[in-house]
């Protein structure tokens, strides 16, 4: 039997889309075992999340408000959700592998004395055990983790589980909980936040991504992927070469540690393809390479291909995509 | 200021495809003759305590775990120009899992003296952990801060820009603390200067063992860990990549978009 406890967040009162993967990843995983699947919500204030969850699959709703947990302080979130899961006893609990979920699961694997592991693309129970498949090496390989003693904090990377299907009037129990939280445990303050600037299509949601790297040699051509980009509906991306070189936002980074995006087409413009990159965008659906070096990785993971100088193709592209769109 | 960056010796993840192979005992990368490097954003964190000790003033710690080869990863910190190593080198410690790896550098750490600010990369460039920071965080009893891109001194405290999905955080905390750090242009490492080669291949880097950090075996080593491996495969791509051909480089771009629009992609 394995109850399996979420962390949910919230999306316009709403449960959010990754909250809803974690649901149907938890949901799955009790089933096979005649578990339980529970939820906590933790805020400064209420949140109307609770329907929400019980509707997409939790059994019960665990919900704690305090005035410390306002932004995810890092310190007051971590002991809220340490005295939740000692209250809840899952023997899994899952996070979004999200920069909060990064940040918190570690330091909460510690204090629980749990297994961990992050970045979970697929989970099963097998008999006692519990299996869960990750990507090592930049992608290059995938790993099968086995956890036979429990609890075990995993964090689930966004977009690889089937969300959980939501069934209108289903109802759970819902259990508000004290939490006895210090204000002298929060050790970080949050100054500022910036949001970034998004012109046009947000890059994580893009159906057509126009990336480009170090073969650009500046700031200057991006300007046409922007132009290509803006034509396809797309957006922007580029590769940690181009965006350490202070060429373009490192918001705009595609890979291993800045955004994952999986279009249905991806068009990659003088990016060589380091495996930093080749993780945040190999689950593209057509991915296109426009490279001078034919031995270049990007073509290993590329389904079309041209090898040649961006700045000899990217015109007549541009201008015979304008003509077919 | 003292601060203590922890670094990891890899092999070089940029090898070709062809060249990537697995130890079917071990479930480990195979090192064969492939040449090894620090983990690149190790290497950023390591650019970032040396701006902040040029701005700032104190000293800056290079501290690794790894094989006896990973001095080299010490010496090019030295060479970096950090001011002291401290290499742990025991072939049990090695086979850790983060918790074990984190226990060890808590304990060589406390060893050389609780730092102002303990930095890690943001991500072992091998196994693709982004748990270090959190982790030493937690062993050590700091505050902590990850996927940080510069650490900056204000009225005694540290104010970090932490990376968040839709743009940044701007974070304070008092010192001592444990920080991520993820690249931006602020932070590319540097050159080494020849002389400060010269210098680092002269320098004396304590060498470590268990028995030096009282490490007890129930915490460290392949015995401790909390999850097993139990299989690492490489996947199978149909990696075949449609090259498309042309006399003159718009036959190539017009063949390519024409092709898109046949898959419907366009």
């Amino acid at each position: 039997m394995t109850d399996v406890l979420i962390v949910a967040s919230e999306q316009g009162n709403l449960p959010s889309q990754n909250t809803l993967e974690l649901l149907g990843a938890a949901r799955r995983l009790a089933d096979a075992t005649q578990g339980r699947v529970k939820a906590v919500v933790l805020g400064a204030a209420p949140t109307p999340l609770t329907a929400g969850l019980f509707a997409c699959g939790a059994d019960q709703v665990f919900r704690a408000e305090h005035p410390l947990l306002a932004g995810r302080q890092g310190d007051a979130y971590v002991a809220a959700l340490a005295q939740i899961a000692a209250q809840a006893a899952p023997q899994v609990i899952l996070l979004a592998d999200d920069s909060c979920g990064k940040e918190v699961a570690p330091r909460l694997a510690h204090r629980l004395n749990a297994g961990m592991v992050t970045e979970v693309l697929a989970v099963e129970a097998d008999g006692p055990a519990m299996l869960f498949r990750r990507q090592v090496y930049g992608g290059r390989a995938i790993a099968t983790l086995a956890a036979q003693r429990f609890p075990v904090v995993a964090t689930v990377k966004p977009r690889s589980m089937a969300p959980a299907a939501e069934q209108a009037g289903r109802r759970g129990e819902e259990i508000a909980v004290t939490l006895s939280l210090d204000p002298s445990l929060a050790r970080t303050r949050l100054v500022q936040k910036v949001a970034e600037e998004v012109r046009g299509v947000k890059l994580e949601n893009a159906r057509v991504v126009v990336s480009g790297g170090r073969g650009l040699k500046g700031p200057e051509p991006f300007k046409q992927l922007e132009e290509l980009a803006q034509l396809l509906k797309g957006a922007v991306g580029a590769s940690r070469a181009a965006t350490d070189a202070g060429w373009v936002p490192a918001s705009w980074q595609v890979g291993q540690t800045r955004k994952t995006v999986s279009p249905d087409l991806y068009i990659a413009v003088g990016i060589s393809g380091a495996t930093q990159h080749l993780a945040g965008m190999t689950g593209s659906k057509t991915i296109v390479a426009i490279n001078t070096d034919p031995d270049a990785p990007i073509f290993k993971v590329a389904h079309l291909g041209i090898v040649g100088d961006y700045k000899a193709l990217l015109p007549k592209f541009i201008e015979k995509c304008r003509e077919l769109t | 200021m003292h601060i203590i960056v922890c670094i990891k010796q890899i092999i070089d993840p940029e090898i070709p495809a062809d060249q990537f192979k697995l130890d079917p005992n071990s479930m480990r990368q195979l090192r064969g003759g492939l040449s090894l490097v620090i983990s690149a954003y190790d290497q950023n964190a390591l650019e970032v305590a040396l701006q902040l000790r040029e701005k700032v003033g104190g000293k800056v710690t290079a501290l690794c775990l790894g094989e006896s080869g990973a001095m080299g990863a010490i010496k090019s910190a030295l060479g970096m120009g950090v001011d002291d190593g401290f290499l742990v080198s025991d072939q049990p410690l090695l086979e850790s899992d983060p918790f074990g790896v984190a226990h060890v550098l808590a304990k060589a750490i406390q060893k050389i003296g609780v730092p102002d600010l303990v930095l890690t990369g943001c991500v072992s460039g091998d196994t693709g952990d982004k748990v270090m920071g959190p982790l030493l965080a937690e062993a050590l009893g700091l505050p902590c801060v990850t996927f940080v891109s510069k650490v900056e001194v204000k009225d005694g405290k540290a104010l970090v820009r932490r990376i968040v999905e839709d743009g940044y955080e701007l974070v304070e905390a008092a010192f001592p603390l444990a920080v991520s750090i993820i690249s931006d242009d602020s932070n590319v490492p540097r050159y080494s200067k020849l002389r400060d080669i010269m210098a680092a291949a002269k320098k004396q880097v304590p060498t470590w063992k268990a028995a030096d950090l009282g490490l007890e075996g129930a915490r460290v080593g392949v015995g401790a860990a909390r999850l097993q491996v139990q299989d690492v495969s490489i996947p199978q791509r149909e990696s075949k990549c449609e090259i498309l051909d042309g006399e003159t480089p718009e036959e190539r771009a017009e063949g390519l978009a024409l092709r898109l629009r046949e898959l419907k992609v366009i």
